[in-house]
């Protein structure tokens, strides 16, 4: 099933990435390119078979609750675009 | 045109771990902005989650106090959705398989037992936080809340107004700290309820289309909440329109809600099993430690109060609304086994008004219980009349020492020695002659002027039985 | 003396040892070859005096008494791990000048035992890539014949090493990123069993498939770097908890009585007759070291591909959600709301791979496609790893070709990413599967450009790959041959 622009623009938005118009034409040709080469795994059949999440299977270790990290607050500003009194600053949030 | 409203409630408790779900930052309330969001909280590249036994450990304790299923196997998923609080771009929650599934609170609503079902309860993330304040016209972020342990408890839409929702609220607040497993502070956000609203016409069997409100930190929030959006549905239906699904926000200040529409066109979560973290196996001698160390349940403390000591439904459950509560009845009653009543009543009574006067906790009340069975002691032993006991009990409330202490220091024993009120009362007797003749002419209420008399010249100490007693025989005599 | 650049870790560790040479002096020889050939674009932060402290600090280690066989051995790191002392950019614009408060487990571990970081290596953006085209800071070029790509997204680490710019350099592979470039420089690539390295500190790309690994100049020096870089590590919960193993244990263990499994599917169309031919050649010289080749069949590998170009971009999507400007990386300047502000700085920041592979991630997660997608590809990719181990019940190591032929050149492929995905269809199935894999030099292309065997074991038999390799270059040299001019300069 071949993808069309208005896919194109849907999963752009969801994936907040700004797509200009003549990107997004080129991006779908790409993409359903691409799409033709997935679907041939459409082909298998899969019943009863378990998805494989993670290659080696097994249990999830977990750790003990304890305060281990210790924060360079300051460490982690130096890498921000804008801060101020501890905080990221961001354009206006309008809930 | 009679309308009933069907409710269930997405309740966020957040669990009394040290560290965070995933990572190792302290959970502590109040800290600088950021100070305690680590590496992985920020979600810097190249962090990866490791789970925290404590969460779920939490969450097989719930699991358990509502008769739910603790599943053996739970995935963790990932909420995709771009928020500046959320800095991963996603949420790390329980989507196909949570750790507890079903179970049900039992509370009451008047004189009715009401049972809601509960869909589950799944562990998640906290995001961070938005500060609107201004800062040159930007919003700041304070990440230190991202990453704190929450159980999302689901319940089935079984809740058909209001008040019921505020009562389940309430119940299901009072389990999770009684189960120790969040500390329920509301201000703080430690609790905190989504309610899914919708109407119907009477006997329709269809539900409504619903409406989420987000984020009530508090049951009369909660309350006004619903009521506010109940009305806003059927007026909307009435006037020929119809609900659109959506997420509102409940504002306070203006009791409404409204649409939030920041949310609304991030629908498409996209949830996938978490690559970074394996599926969660809970052994069944996990799940036996936990109940191991479980608590008594309210339900079952409540029955029991009302079966080992006598108490009325009304005072078991009263008793038990907190576990703070049943565990200082226990002490009082572990010192005075043979007055479970007199122990009830003084903690409904005496205690609790001090304790909502003062607006305190009963962890924090300067009378412990076995300070109390001290005076409660005395009272049951005839030492001290219940009259006096209050005044006893405000001493120690003052921190003026013990019962015992504060009795004799003031002078308060119950005079019960028949030589002492003998004395008193001839005294009596000969100082109010004309209320004896009144007596002997048959004017009973002469009597009691003259118990009066007795009592207040024993400056209330007096046994008043006794007193009653040794007058008859006198002037009977 | 054997020119430094030329000497094997083995020997540059006895030469430490016996004093003839310190750490500085080694390090300023590597500098020195790492600025002499910046035409290949193999590094990207280079900090010659941070270098040489960590140099004088394994030299003053080794004069309070201690040894060990990296102490003082340079290496490089792939810049998707993350370094304290060197910015950290996975070769994306979006990270530029980013400086991580942490190092990456595999960079500790490395620098515990003593190894002295030359510096960052360049890479496909975000590991995304094969042929290393796709950095934000311009292509690696292939040491062999600068017109051609080194192949990726590990090029970086595999032309330095390649060019003999460092002895050792970390990689990573999540489709073949070591393997492949490996294969088209020349150089010795082992991907381990995903989970034996941490992920910690690895710049993520596709979670369930990212693996830590090596470029080296041979088996023989992968090896003695694998045993100090694998082992447990709390930080990452899909680290396998085994204790920490003796990589070189195996390295002189005949081949003799080896069963060697060759899947036919490797061997169709696409495979061009010189890497065939090359590839025959390695197994004829194992048959003659007594091994048995056994002819194996892994029909479903071949899907690999459509596999994992739904799951490594599922995963991608979500990985990379991050980068959205907030709290670090690349904020667009001119930018309207917050959303827009999120939207230009990925618009700007993230390269047309990463958003390429992000919107096919988004759309197989979306709402409706996920079962078709997803889903199938997860069954799949479970139909394949149970492939791999029927396989392994007749032989104890695959071999086949690591690509279908030598590299081609810059720019060859940059329009068609289809053609460019099917770079990676000898390594995907292994990397889907989990299982160590390697590329050994066998040889040369038509234009001179080198050719690799690939290598597959079951989990966790990495020492068992690395003797098999090692007996393989015990008897050939390809892995010996330098590309014109190393061999000759000083540095």
């Amino acid at each position: 099933m071949a993808l069309k622009l208005e896919d194109v623009g849907r999963i752009a938005h969801l994936a907040r990435i700004h797509i200009s118009p003549e990107e997004a034409a080129r991006t779908l040709e790409q993409l359903n390119g691409i799409f033709a080469l997935i679907e041939q795994m459409q082909a298998v059949d899969t019943t009863g078979l378990e998805p494989m999440a993670h290659p080696l299977g097994g249990a999830q270790r977990l750790r003990e609750d304890a305060v281990t990290e210790s924060v360079d607050r300051d460490a982690h500003l130096r890498n921000a675009p804008a801060h101020e009194g501890g905080l990221f600053l961001v354009p206006r949030v309008i809930e | 045109m009679s309308w009933e409203v069907v409710i269930g409630l997405e309740t966020h408790a957040q669990l009394s771990t040290v560290s965070k779900i995933f990572s190792g930052a302290s959970t502590a309330f109040g800290a600088e902005p950021n100070a305690q969001a680590c590496a992985i909280d920020l979600a810097l590249p190249g962090v990866l989650p490791v789970l925290n036994r404590g969460a779920v450990d939490r969450a097989i304790r719930l699991g358990l106090a509502v008769g739910a299923t603790i599943n053996r196997r739970s995935i963790f998923a990932r909420k995709n959705y771009f928020y500046p609080d959320l800095p991963k771009g996603y949420q790390i929650s329980q989507y196909e398989i949570p750790v507890v599934s079903g179970g049900h609170i039992r509370f009451p609503l008047g004189d009715e037992e009401k049972v809601v079902r509960l869909t589950r309860a799944h562990l998640e993330e906290d995001a961070g936080k938005s500060l609107h304040e201004d800062f040159q016209g930007m919003s700041g972020i304070d990440l230190n809340r991202a990453g704190t342990p929450l159980l999302e408890i689901v319940s089935e839409p079984d809740i058909r107004s209001a008040a019921e929702a505020v009562a389940y609220a309430k119940a299901l607040h009072a389990l999770v700290r009684w189960i120790d497993i969040c500390d329920g502070n509301m201000q703080e956000g430690s609790f905190r309820c989504d309610a899914n609203v919708s109407v119907r016409r009477a006997g329709d069997t269809k539900f409504g289309t619903r409406c989420e409100i987000k984020n009530l930190n508090s049951f009369r929030f909660l309350e006004r909440a619903i009521e506010h959006e109940m009305a806003r549905q059927i007026e909307l239906i009435e006037d020929g329109g119809h609900v659109v699904q959506e997420t509102r926000l409940y504002d306070p200040d203006r009791d409404e809600t409204r649409s939030m529409r920041s949310k609304e066109d991030a629908q498409d979560y996209r949830y996938f099993p978490d690559p970074d973290l394996l599926p969660v196996e809970i052994s069944e001698q996990w799940i036996e430690s936990v109940r191991a160390a479980m608590p008594e349940l309210p339900q079952a403390k409540r029955e029991r109060f009302e079966r080992d000591f006598g108490l009325s439904a009304y005072d078991a459950a009263v008793v038990t609304a907190s576990r703070e509560m049943a565990d200082y009845f226990e002490a009082l009653v572990a010192r005075l086994p043979s007055e479970p009543k007199l122990c009830a009543n003084w903690l409904m009574g005496e205690v609790s008004a001090r304790l909502n006067r003062e607006q305190i906790d009963l962890a924090r009340a300067p009378v412990a219980a076995t300070a109390l069975a001290g005076l409660l002691a005395r009272i049951a032993d005839g030492m001290v009349s219940g009259k006096l006991a209050r005044e006893v009990f405000d001493a120690m409330w003052s921190g003026e020492g013990t019962a015992d202490e504060i009795i004799d220091r003031r002078g308060l024993r119950q005079i019960s020695d028949s030589g002492e009120l003998e004395t008193l009362i001839d005294g009596v007797l000969a100082a109010n002659a004309k209320s004896v003749e009144e007596f002997r002419s048959g004017k009973e209420k002469a009597f009691n002027a003259l118990v009066g008399q007795v009592m207040k010249a024993s400056k209330g100490k007096a046994n008043p039985q006794q007193v009653n007693d040794l007058l008859r025989k006198k002037l009977g005599g | 003396m054997t020119q430094l650049h030329l000497a094997s870790v083995a020997e540059l560790g006895r030469l430490l040892a016996s004093g003839e040479i310190s750490s500085v002096e080694l390090t300023r020889h590597f500098l020195a070859r790492v600025e002499a050939h910046r035409e290949l674009n193999a590094f990207l932060d280079v900090r010659p005096e941070t270098s040489l402290a960590q140099a004088a600090a394994a030299d003053r280690r080794r004069a309070s008494g201690e040894s060990g066989p990296l102490l003082g051995i340079p290496l490089a790191h792939k810049d998707i791990f993350v370094t304290r002392d060197w910015a950290s950019t996975a070769a994306s614009r979006m990270l530029e000048g980013y400086m991580s408060p942490f190092d990456a487990t595999v960079v500790e571990r490395l620098g515990q035992a003593g190894m002295v970081c030359l510096g960052k290596l360049n890479c496909d953006e975000f590991a995304m890539g094969s042929s290393n085209e796709n950095s934000a800071y311009g292509p690696v070029r292939n040491p062999w014949d600068v017109k051609a790509v080194p192949g990726g997204s590990s090029g970086g680490s595999a032309a330095a090493v390649a060019a003999r710019l460092c002895p050792v350099a970390t990689a990573t592979d999540t489709g073949g990123s070591i393997r492949e470039p490996a294969a088209f420089s020349g150089v010795t690539g082992i991907k381990p069993t995903y989970g034996r390295p941490s992920r910690w500190g690895m710049i993520a790309f596709a979670s369930s498939l990212d693996t830590a690994g090596l470029m080296t100049a041979s088996a023989e020096d992968a090896a003695a770097v694998l045993s100090a870089m694998l082992g447990f590590d709390p930080k990452d919960s899909t680290s396998v908890d085994r204790p920490p193993e003796d990589c070189i244990r195996e390295l002189d263990r005949p081949v003799a009585g080896l069963r060697i499994g060759v899947p036919r599917e490797f061997f169709g169309k696409g495979l061009t007759p010189e890497a065939e031919s090359a590839v025959r050649a390695a197994l004829d010289t194992y048959r003659g070291l007594g091994a048995e080749i056994v002819d194996i069949s892994l029909p479903t590998a071949s899907l690999g591909i459509p596999v994992y170009y739904v799951v490594a971009p599922a995963e991608a999507s979500s990985n990379l959600s991050r980068f959205d400007g907030v709290r670090y990386g690349h904020r667009a300047k001119n930018h309207g709301d917050l959303a827009d502000m999120i939207k230009r700085s990925r618009a700007e920041g993230l390269g047309a791979e990463p958003k390429r592979r992000i919107l096919i991630g988004a759309y197989v997660l979306s709402h409706g496609y996920y079962d078709a997608y997803y889903l199938q590809a997860q069954k799949v990719r479970r139909l394949i790893g149970e492939e791999f181990q029927r396989a392994f019940q007749q032989c104890d190591v695959i071999a086949g070709p690591v690509t279908t032929g030598e590299a081609f050149d810059i720019g060859a492929k940059t329009a068609d990413p289809v053609a460019m995905y099917l770079e990676d269809l000898f390594t995907i199935p292994g990397s889907l599967a989990g299982l160590p894999g390697m590329s050994v030099p066998c040889g040369f292309g038509p234009r001179g450009r080198p050719l690799g065997l690939q290598l597959m074991a079951n989990h966790f038999q990495e020492a068992r790959l690395l003797g098999v390799a090692h007996q393989f270059q015990k008897v050939t040299d390809w892995h010996r041959r330098t590309p014109a001019g190393v061999a000759a300069t000083n540095p």
